[in-house]
């Protein structure tokens, strides 16, 4: 008798061409029309702050590389510079280099290559970088300079002086906020927040309109999937529309706190990192109400005015855990259970 | 020679905090100058010094079975001696280090060493190992402590009794900003984090 044996490989047998170099362009490109609403708004200064986030990112990636004795060339495979421009979209304009510097070091040497460099990070590097910073550096990383120059800013801030400034920096609508509950801020209307070239903030949230057309792109090349980023917005509208209704002199509208802030940006483009974000479709879910709860508890009744890099990084941490719980049964399963 | 060898292995080879990883709640928790540290780990040295002597002095008469309450009686005794003389007479650095100094008490380091190394050797011995992890417990707290100073305040504290303060300064707040985050919870984990992996590197240069 003839004995035939077939050789097979381990899965995934079929492979859609995916790779790191291809995914991480995909998210560039996805940032692109963010980052070029940003350099209109903030002019050179956003340009130095993503290009000093992003050089030393990949420049602390290939140092941490030489000292594990790896590779050096893989810090040119996408993922460090997209953690130094995530974190550079993250920061203030008007911050200074050398703190750009530390937190680039944070978010590839502390948050990254310490637990083995790609794919083995338990929190999402830029934010840990961001969030670091922000503990760190308080003052400078809640200095806001207003977009679109002088004139602009007079405006926004209702100011008719003609003195003549280098800058002039005000509260986010997220901090103004928490300072003088909602009436304090009558010249924020949505639209301002929408298309973002009039309200200060980091440099990668102020437009909303852009996030969403660089998401789209994500979602239609499938690079992430809907279910961590429509759980946390809805999560976070819900609850702000719950407060509002509320109380709507205290509570400001529901729409605000979409559009306000680091939500979109951080529920499409961090939220949804691979390595930081539970994998199954469940998982994903509880992972994006975690997100978005722990978001408008801090916004609302925390001390900082927004806290979506913190809750993030929270429920980074829980993701290991809700990866285990939600680990789908085989195929047909449930069909047996019920019939036993 | 042992007498030099049980000394010395407390500063490099069996660091209590670096390699034994004991004492961690004092090495996180005190180190927000670095006087503070040295403070701490020279309170840790004298109980550890009178505790290693008197038990391994009693070792022989304490019965198996009760000699982990027996250790803490010895210990709580002495830190109970260490707090009062340093409430008597270095109290603002009793008032820096708090409720830590209690807590000697159930420092792992002590109770440790009593029941691994005093228990079993003599008082002589007993001694000199109890004066080298105590001193290199004291230098590795007084290191962390310097490391997240400079890096969180931006000064250098070496010593302070009442009116007496030899203080550095090493950059002026004004001009650089200090990375507050080091004197915070966080900054003690980082710090611990980096030193023990300056260590094992080091320990591998030797190696090879």
């Amino acid at each position: 008798m003839e004995t035939r044996s077939f050789k097979v490989s381990y899965s995934p047998h079929v492979h859609n061409g995916a790779s790191v170099h291809k995914i991480m362009w995909n998210v560039f490109l996805a940032l692109v029309p963010a980052t070029a609403v940003s350099v209109y708004a903030f002019g050179i200064n956003a340009v130095r702050v993503l290009f000093v986030s992003t050089f030393f990112a990949i420049f602390f990636e290939a140092l941490a590389l030489l000292m594990r004795k790896r590779d050096w060339k893989q810090c040119f495979d996408g993922s460090a510079a997209l953690s130094g421009l995530l974190l550079g979209l993250t920061l203030p304009p008007g911050i200074s280099t050398p703190i750009i510097m530390i937190g680039s070091f944070v978010a590839i040497i502390v948050a990254k290559q310490v637990f083995g460099g790609i794919g083995s990070n338990p929190f999402n590097p830029a934010l840990t970088g961001r969030v670091f910073l922000l503990i760190a550096f308080t003052e400078p990383m809640t200095t806001w300079p207003l977009p679109r120059g002088i004139e602009q800013a007079k405006n926004y801030l209702g100011l008719a002086t003609t003195k003549t400034a280098d800058a002039i920096t005000a509260a986010t609508p997220l901090a103004a906020i928490k300072e003088h509950a909602s009436k304090a801020m009558p010249n924020v209307s949505l639209n301002d927040l929408f298309f973002g070239l009039h309200t200060p903030g980091s440099i990668g949230e102020i437009s909303v309109l852009a996030l969403l057309i660089g998401a789209a792109w994500l979602l239609y090349k499938k690079i992430i999937t809907w279910h961590i980023p429509v759980s946390t917005i809805l999560t976070v509208f819900v609850i702000a529309t719950i407060t509002h209704f509320l109380s709507p002199a205290k509570y400001p509208h529901p729409f605000f706190h979409m559009f306000a802030g680091g939500l979109i940006i951080g529920a499409f483009f961090m939220a949804t990192d691979y390595v930081t974000a539970p994998i199954w479709p469940m998982g994903k879910l509880i992972f994006g109400i975690g997100v978005g709860l722990l978001t408008i508890v801090i916004r609302l009744w925390g001390g900082y005015p927004e806290g979506i890099s913190f809750a993030i990084l929270i429920m980074n941490a829980t993701t290991p855990l809700i990866d285990k719980w939600t680990v789908p049964g085989p195929f047909g399963s449930k069909t047996l259970r019920r019939q036993s | 020679m042992r007498a030099v060898k049980e000394f010395t292995k407390g500063f490099w080879r069996e660091n209590a905090s670096l390699v034994l990883l004991l004492g961690m709640c004092p090495t996180l928790a005190v180190t927000t100058s670095a006087f503070n540290g040295l403070g701490m780990g020279l309170a840790t040295t004298a109980v550890l010094l009178g505790s290693n002597v008197i038990i391994s002095l009693i070792a022989g008469i304490i019965p198996k079975k009760v000699r982990i309450p027996s250790y803490i009686v010895v210990i709580a005794t002495l830190v109970t001696l260490v707090d009062m003389f340093m409430a008597a007479y270095a109290p603002d650095l009793h008032s820096a280090l708090g409720l830590f100094i209690p807590l000697i008490v159930v420092n792992c380091i002590i109770l440790g060493r009593a029941e691994a190394f005093a228990s079993r050797n003599s008082v002589f011995y007993s001694f000199l190992d109890a004066l080298g992890i105590g001193l290199g417990f004291a230098i590795t707290l007084f290191v962390v402590g310097a490391i997240r100073e400079i890096l969180g305040n931006g000064t250098l504290t070496v010593f302070q009794y009442k009116e007496t303060l030899i203080n550095f300064v090493i950059y002026h707040k004004e001009t650089i900003k200090p990375i507050t985050v080091f004197i915070l919870a966080p900054g003690a984990f980082l710090t611990l984090g980096f030193l023990l992996a300056l260590k094992n590197y080091i320990d591998n240069l030797i190696k090879n």
